[in-house]
């Protein structure tokens, strides 16, 4: 074995066989005296004890608890019993609100009863808790702390949104690391059941809820040990009853309710001894012993920290180390919050401390501390001479916290004048509040072995990494830990993995650095991000590339071979994607990749690896095909055989470094900003580099050339019939059709710049030229361009009008292309005729270069939205895919026009984005109103031509808004030299003469679910805006969460087992209104319908709703056939396309068109190509049959019934033509 | 008319056998099948191209966009129990053998001699009576003969006869350059019956949207003449039984069959065409047939116009081709 660290734990005898059983976790049956250990994540530790410990679970999706909630549904699907011999109900509800007031009365009634939360989630949750508590209802609620949105949304972890909550009288217990989520899910339930207060159980959303690490479990007597079952029958006593009625929920009156309100003090006092002594209990039973405050480090530290959650692992770790090398310094740790018990707090702190840094992993804007440190400058005032106190801010949002910075707070300490408030952890240049840290310091132990792995999303090495960390937490009785951090795209997203091994329990709560192995799985990477410059010296760096070994050395960046050669690495290579092909894995390395490791690593012997490697296979595969197994094992077979050592040569040859992030054309917020977050180094971007109000720039995403698809669409004149079918339907709007005068096109296009004469009535003037170009770098090579093109080469009818080819091979050519076709003129709008598909494809999209999945079925629609209506566009968003692709920071997809117009885009939050966007509705319509009064009152002075022609202006042409914006800024050159009040009041709001559209875009989650209260009252208010519902029928952004939305039969996520009930007719909800415009679309059936629906709504006067079927990775589908998925469901009539039009009964017509033809297609038939209905018949087969049958008939009658209400008897017009008459 | 025949080492009620096709898929329809009067059941082939094709798709599938993004690390949530591959056309076979009296026989459509025998196993040991070998094989490589064909069916057989001990079924095509020599071999190698013919779907072009389109088209009683043929010459060569297939829709096609040298006849188009039904109806106008003129027993009509047993057995050879020519008069 090759010398180094592993081999170091392999002869201290620090790696052996684990006689531990491992970790399939299930609740066990008998008591057993050996230990069991499981290798799992925060969220599984907790959810593993919360399930075993309930009756009643209600449920709603939220990022990152999503996971507690969906493994407590899975394990009562599979039928896993509570220790008490029953299989605990799992419900999901609408929203988190619903959730709450679904515990709420399972807890009345006497249940023991749970629920999972983050963040606004738990927000929603409040006016419930208050209630829970008031009424002293035992019960635990789980919550994975997560960043509240403020000026911008995050779903990483801080503790705002267990802050927010803290005064509902619910007592608060934090969970440090992942051991203490699962010991302290039973702790908190034991002592809610005694002390009657309910008990929110939270640690931190990320770093505690998604890393993985190796941990002991507690069994199902361990919890039955801890559980007094007389509390429970007590608890279910009190419940709601007409056996023992009694009355809860009164109202009271000035006279008692303050008094009574006092009454449940003596339960608060009494709470922290009670969690005290449970903790007592547990460390009798279990052996690990547990405080309310926790102090760690020297008994006479004169400075101490005081902490509560992950970072008070890093803190710990911090204090042994400088305690080692000479200093005096301690850590109280915090677990129970609220109560905040100040006996305990003091009793805890050394006597000898003489200053203390509180650290608080929130921001309260406008308090004079943070709310811990408050609370112990609160607790300390009572104990008189005592120490001084400064309060610090750290880790928001899961911003690193680390050895180095706990190590300045101590320094900070020492200092004579210490910062009163600071924060650490970043660069405040504003309010100069942070403290600076030495970014080298380390305190990580050498015999821990650390790991670092880039990896595309799609190529498996999470996945891959996750299997390792179990088999080396498994096999052998060290220590593992993974923490992934994973990209802000869906499509051609990076993903880096830390790993460490070692032989103590790990609490190193932050990410490796000076890592003993680095790997690379895609080669692109290495132009892209800084990742070896911090390795140790001596490490290995695997890299996965199609390069052999003697020509790879070559291709490297200039700072990749100094840094290899400066640090002497071991470097390895492996043709990962060759293997894979040549084994039949197809594209999927991450077999491969894991095999690599294992072989070079040594951090376990090589054939103990491999064969570790081959069981869990086996496990993982066996279910899915024998013939997978195979594949993966000859994977693996290969990979040794391919693996190779590169010699390293003794100097650098590059003469290329690696390139800029962005252009050097690009703005100065881009480059000086945005462009940071691009290469990654995001956290060196100081307090001033931001805007204080969250607001950013459109037009951004243009800049990221991410480069990241293997094949592109070329365009073949030959061929092509102008249909702009693949410019519709482009999710990234990276293909483009223009029409352009032929003298236009001049000596400085570029050669291969390809144009045809333009053919159509689209546009006005002869002597067109059409193109089409893709751009090359933004394309994410999904193929639904070639999917849809109509034109086939008639030589070679594999062949279309436009193909796929490598992208290296085209790539500086259709660069150049690109930039060409961008600086050639475009026709006006207001001149294209914008009613056919072919004409309305020459508008300029306004959302381009999205990072949503590649072949996304939503993004089409927006396109077209912003198409149309960008230039006059309000939008508001509902949290979810829509809003992360929308505006997951660094990019932005919206984009402006050459005039600087653009959508004006906002996401308010996931439930009330119908009332947000009515909210913009009202504004403009007020704010027009008094711009037309004040025009009419000026209009002596503005002139009566203009006033009259601005305040009687149709504008419902492209044109008729042109003149309007023209005759607007007549008005303001006027105004200029009025001066009066009025004309300063009407120059401000000049802008909203001309007409907004105000749409309101997001997914069924929001639409069916959360946000429906809202989205029918905003339907029923006869307002003038548009909906646009992405319907995916799943929560896509969270996982594929089963909504409202979801077909019958299909599997989603709490529907485990095929969803039981149709999915809910929102169209049908929002025509019974009968003032409402509703459409149901499906731009991949019918695109010219979809066009129609977007423009009959935004002219509709009125409330519009069109329900757009979106394809998904969620329904299991190939992204790059999506339209073919529009055309199978609509055929099948499971979808069909319709458009109610109020206006039409002004005609005397029925107001309801049919624009889907008769079904053609058996509903199995659309069905059973999708995944999420597939996997069923393999593992229900009989269940599956059930609710396919249910699921045709139920079709087949809303079929009818929209015949009916259209008037048809099968033999209308528009169901002949499909809408194209 | 006694109506019993000996096929695969079992004795049917009747020669009338619901054949390999869609409408034997589901428990539900075996049943149909067996209460239409079916003496014994072919279950659809299973395709092991399509068994590895479907849990790669579904691996694919499941698997795409996981661990990529930090909201979702999936999309689809992984059930307990998973059944791919030949689970559900094993559990069609045990469902089929316990609600059934008619023997059921499976069908093996495969491409490599090591999976033909395990597959092969698992539906013995899932209960089917019998086996039927859906060798389709088309020589599209240029650099493989005739001669490696017929050993690649012959290894086959012998491959699986090894493994189980129920009986074994080839369905074949009829493009053999010496099916005679080809049928011994295969009688030779152990196959406990020869189907034939299989109808190979031909390929179809849409010439509007040039592409090329699977065509299954229906048979018609025409094509039974194949087999008859075939059936005719090999009668009493072989110690295998003989099954015929193709075109048989009335009752006058199978009992032309059966006189040629048919066990049992298997009836698909027919089912489509005029119902399951057809099954029972047509063995019971064979047994009139019979009745009325004068056989006592179905293996009394069995091979009766073989080749062996006719006057002119050239008739079957080359000399017929010559006197069809020879017949022949155009229309003045």
């Amino acid at each position: 074995m090759r010398e180094g660290l592993p081999g170091r734990l392999h002869s201290q005898g620090l790696v052996r066989k684990s006689t531990a059983s491992t970790c399939e976790l299930r609740p066990e049956s008998k008591e057993t005296m050996s230990k069991s250990f499981a290798t799992v994540d925060g969220n599984e530790a907790a959810a593993h004890v919360a399930h075993r410990l309930s009756e009643v679970c209600a449920i709603y999706p939220i990022t990152p608890s999503s996971s507690m909630g969906e493994l407590a549904d899975e394990w009562s699907s599979r039928g896993k019993k509570n220790i008490w011999g029953t299989i605990p109900t799992v419900i999901e509800m609408q929203s988190e609100g619903g959730a709450a007031g679904a515990v709420h009365g399972a807890l009345q009634s006497g249940a023991l009863t749970t629920t999972f939360t983050a963040s606004q989630g738990l927000l929603l949750m409040i006016p419930n808790m208050y209630k829970i508590a008031g009424e002293l209802t035992s019960t635990v609620f789980h919550v994975t702390a997560r960043t509240l949105a403020t000026h911008a949304l995050s779903i990483f972890g801080d503790h705002s949104d267990v802050m927010a909550v803290r005064s509902t009288g619910w007592a608060m217990l934090c969970s440090a690391n992942i051991q203490e989520a699962h010991d302290q899910a039973l702790i908190a339930t034991a002592a809610a059941l005694e002390s009657r207060i309910p008990v929110m159980h939270f640690f931190d959303g990320f770093r505690t809820s998604h890393e993985v690490q190796k941990l002991e479990l507690l069994s199902d007597d361990d919890l039955r040990a801890l559980i007094n079952d007389e509390l429970i029958f007590a608890h279910r006593q009190r419940a709601l009853s007409p056996d023992h009625p009694v009355i809860r929920g009164t109202a009271q009156n000035p006279d008692v309710f303050f008094q009574a309100r006092e009454a449940s003090a003596p339960y608060y006092k009494a709470c922290p001894g009670i969690v005290q002594s449970v903790m007592d209990r547990f460390a009798a039973r279990v052996g690990r012993a547990y405080k309310l405050f926790e102090y760690h480090g020297s008994p006479t530290a004169d400075r101490v920290i005081v902490i509560m959650g992950s970072g008070s692992e890093t803190a710990m770790e911090t204090v042994e180390y400088l305690n080692a090398h000479g200093e005096n310094v301690g850590l109280l740790r915090v677990r129970l919050y609220r109560p905040f018990s100040a006996e305990h707090f003091l009793a805890a702190l050394p006597s000898s401390v003489r200053s203390i840094a509180v650290l608080d992993r929130t921001k309260e804007p406008g308090a004079l501390g943070d709310p811990l440190y408050t609370d112990v400058v609160c607790a300390l005032a009572e104990r008189g001479n005592a120490p001084r106190v400064i309060g610090g801010r750290y880790g928001l949002s899961s911003k690193e916290f680390t050895p180095s910075m706990v190590k300045v707070v101590f320094d900070e300490l020492k200092s004579a004048s210490p910062k009163k408030q600071f924060t650490v952890g970043i660069e405040d240049d504003v309010s100069n509040s942070s403290l600076k840290y030495d970014p080298a310091f380390s305190v990580e132990p050498t015999d821990v072995f650390r790991a670092r792995f880039y990896g595309l999303g799609a190529d498996g090495t999470v996945g891959a990494n996750k299997n390792s960390i179990k088999i080396i937490g498994d096999e052998t009785n060290l220590y593992a830990q993974g923490y992934f951090v994973y990209d802000s795209k869906k499509s051609g997203a990076i993903t880096v993995s830390h790993l460490r091994f070692g032989p103590r329990p790990i609490r190193s709560c932050y990410l490796v650095s000076n890592p003993n192995f680095v790997a690379c799985h895609q080669p692109g990477f290495l132009d892209k991000y800084e990742m070896i410059a911090d390795a140790q010296k001596g490490a290995t760096f695997l890299l996965n590339t199609a390069v052999p070994a003697d020509k790879i050395w070559d291709t490297l960046p200039r700072e990749v071979q100094q840094a290899i050669l400066d640090k002497q690495l071991k470097f390895y290579i492996i043709d990962a994607y060759r293997v894979a092909a040549e084994a039949g894995m197809g594209s999927l390395i991450n077999t491969i990749m894991q095999t690599c490791f294992f072989a070079i690593s040594g951090v376990l012997p090589r054939e103990e690896a491999i064969a570790a490697i081959k069981k869990t296979i086996k496990k993982t595969y066996e279910k899915k095909g024998e013939h997978i197994v195979t594949k993966n094992f000859e994977a693996v077979d290969r990979t040794l055989a391919n693996l190779v050592e590169v010699p390293l040569p003794a100097k650098v040859s590059a003469t290329r470094t690696r390139p800029a992030a962005v252009s050097d054309k690009a703005p100065e917020f881009m480059r000086g900003v945005l462009a940071k977050i691009i290469e990654g180094n995001g956290d060196s971007l100081p307090v001033s580099a931001f805007p204080p109000d969250g607001t950013f720039p459109l037009t951004t995403s243009v800049w990221e050339k991410r480069a990241i698809a293997l094949e592109v669409p070329i365009w073949d004149t030959d061929w092509c019939i102008q249909c702009n079918k693949c410019v519709m339907v482009c999710p990234h709007a990276a293909i483009r059709a223009k029409v352009v005068p032929g003298d236009q096109v001049n000596g400085k296009r570029p050669e291969g710049f390809k144009t045809m004469p333009y053919s159509g009535t689209d546009v006005p003037g002869t002597g067109m030229l059409y193109s089409l170009q893709v751009a090359p770098e933004d394309c994410t090579g999904c193929g639904l361009c070639i999917d849809v093109c109509p034109a086939k080469n008639k030589r070679e009818p594999r062949l279309k009008a436009i193909n796929l080819e490598p992208l290296p091979q085209v790539r500086e050519r259709e660069r150049a292309n690109w930039d060409y076709f961008l600086s050639l003129p475009s026709v006006p709008r207001e001149e294209l005729r914008i009613s056919t598909v072919k004409g309305a494809q020459l508008l300029e999209p306004l959302f381009e270069f999205s990072g949503a999945c590649s072949g996304c079925g939503e993004t089409p629609y927006i396109k077209l939205l912003t198409q149309l209506y960008g230039d006059r566009a309000m939008i508001a968003n509902a949290t979810g895919c829509s809003s992360i692709y929308g505006a997951n920071l660094p990019t932005t997809p919206y984009s402006v026009n050459a005039q600087g117009r653009g959508p004006a885009w906002a996401n308010s939050l996931f439930e009330d984005n119908a009332e947000f966007g009515l909210g913009f509705r009202v504004t403009l319509d007020k704010q027009n109103e008094f711009a037309r009064e004040l025009l009419t009152a000026l209009r002596d002075q503005v002139g009566h031509e203009l006033a009259d022609g601005i305040l009687g202006a149709e504008q419902n042409t492209e044109q008729e808004i042109t003149a309007q914006r023209r005759r607007v800024s007549d008005l303001k050159d006027i105004l200029a030299s009025i001066h009066t009040p009025q004309a300063r009041q009407l120059e401000s709001l000049s802008g909203k003469l001309v007409k907004h559209a105000v749409w309101i875009v997001g997914g069924d989650g929001w639409a069916y679910d959360i946000g429906y209260g809202g989205l029918d009252h905003v339907l029923s208010m006869g307002r003038n805006i548009n909906i646009l519902v992405l319907d995916t029928g799943v929560y896509s952004n969270t996982g594929g969460q089963c909504s409202k939305a979801t077909p019958l039969g299909a599997v989603a996520k709490f529907a485990a087992g095929g969803k039981p009930v149709p999915r809910k007719d929102l169209a049908m909800m929002a025509i019974n209104y009968g003032h409402v415009y509703v459409a149901q679309v499906a731009f991949g059936s019918n695109d010219l319908q979809t066009l129609r629906a977007f423009q009959e709504a935004e002219s509709y006067d009125g409330p519009s709703l069109i329900i757009a079927y979106s394809h998904c990775i969620a329904h299991g589908i190939d992204m790059g056939q999506g339209l073919q998925q529009h055309k199978k469901v609509v055929d099948s009539a499971a979808w069909p396309l319709f458009r109610f039009d109020p206006r039409r009964k002004d005609n005397g017509e029925l107001p309801l068109q049919m624009d889907s033809k008769p079904p053609k297609l058996k509903v199995r038939d659309w069905a059973y190509s999708e995944t999420r209905f597939k996997m069923l018949t393999h593992s229900n087969p009989a269940e599956a049959e059930h609710l396919m049958a249910l699921a045709e008939k139920d079709i087949k009658a809303r079929w009818d019934i929209y015949m009916q209400l259209a008037g048809m008897d099968g033999a209308n017009d528009n169901a002949k033509t499909g809408g194209q008459a | 008319m006694k109506m019993t025949t000996r096929y695969l080492g079992l004795t049917l009620k009747h020669p009338v056998v619901a054949s390999a096709s869609p409408l034997s898929h589901t428990l539900d329809g075996v049943r149909r099948l067996e209460d239409a009067g079916a003496a014994a059941v072919v279950l659809p082939s299973l395709f092991e191209e399509q068994i590895e094709q479907e849990s790669m798709h579904m691996l694919h599938t499941m698997q795409q966009g996981t661990e990529s993004f930090a909201e979702a690390r999936s999309y689809l949530p992984e059930p307990d129990q998973f059944m791919v591959g030949p689970d559900q056309y094993l559990r069609l076979i045990s469902d089929a053998r316990k609600s059934c009296e008619v023997p059921i026989i499976a069908s093996l459509n495969g491409h490599s001699p090591g999976t033909w025998a395990q597959y092969a196993r698992l539906m013995e040991s899932a209960g089917a009576s019998a086996l039927e070998l859906n060798i389709y094989y088309l020589a599209t490589r240029f650099d493989i003969s005739g001669a490696e064909v017929e050993q690649n069916y012959i290894d086959i057989l012998k491959t699986v006869k090894k493994e189980v001990k129920i009986p074994v079924a080839l369905k074949l095509g009829p493009y053999f350059s010496a099916f005679a020599s080809m049928a011994k071999r295969c009688d030779d190698a152990g196959a406990d019956a020869l189907v034939l013919f299989n109808r190979f779907y031909q390929p179809d072009l849409d010439i509007e949207e040039l592409e090329v389109r699977p065509r299954v088209d229906l048979s018609v009683s025409s094509e039974i003449r194949v087999p008859l043929r075939w059936l005719a010459i090999l009668h009493g060569h072989l110690k295998c039984n003989l099954a015929a297939t193709s075109g048989i829709h009335t009752p006058d096609d199978a009992i032309k069959l059966i006189m040629s040298g048919a066990d049992a006849v298997m009836l698909c188009s027919a089912l489509f065409q005029w119902g399951v039904h057809r099954l029972g109806r047509l063995a019971e106008e064979i047994d009139d047939w019979g009745t009325e003129h004068g056989y006592e027993s179905l293996e009394m009509l069995k091979g009766s116009m073989s080749q062996r047993a006719v006057k002119d057995p050239e008739a079957f050879e080359r000399a017929n081709y010559m006197r069809t020519l020879q017949s022949f008069k155009p229309i003045a």
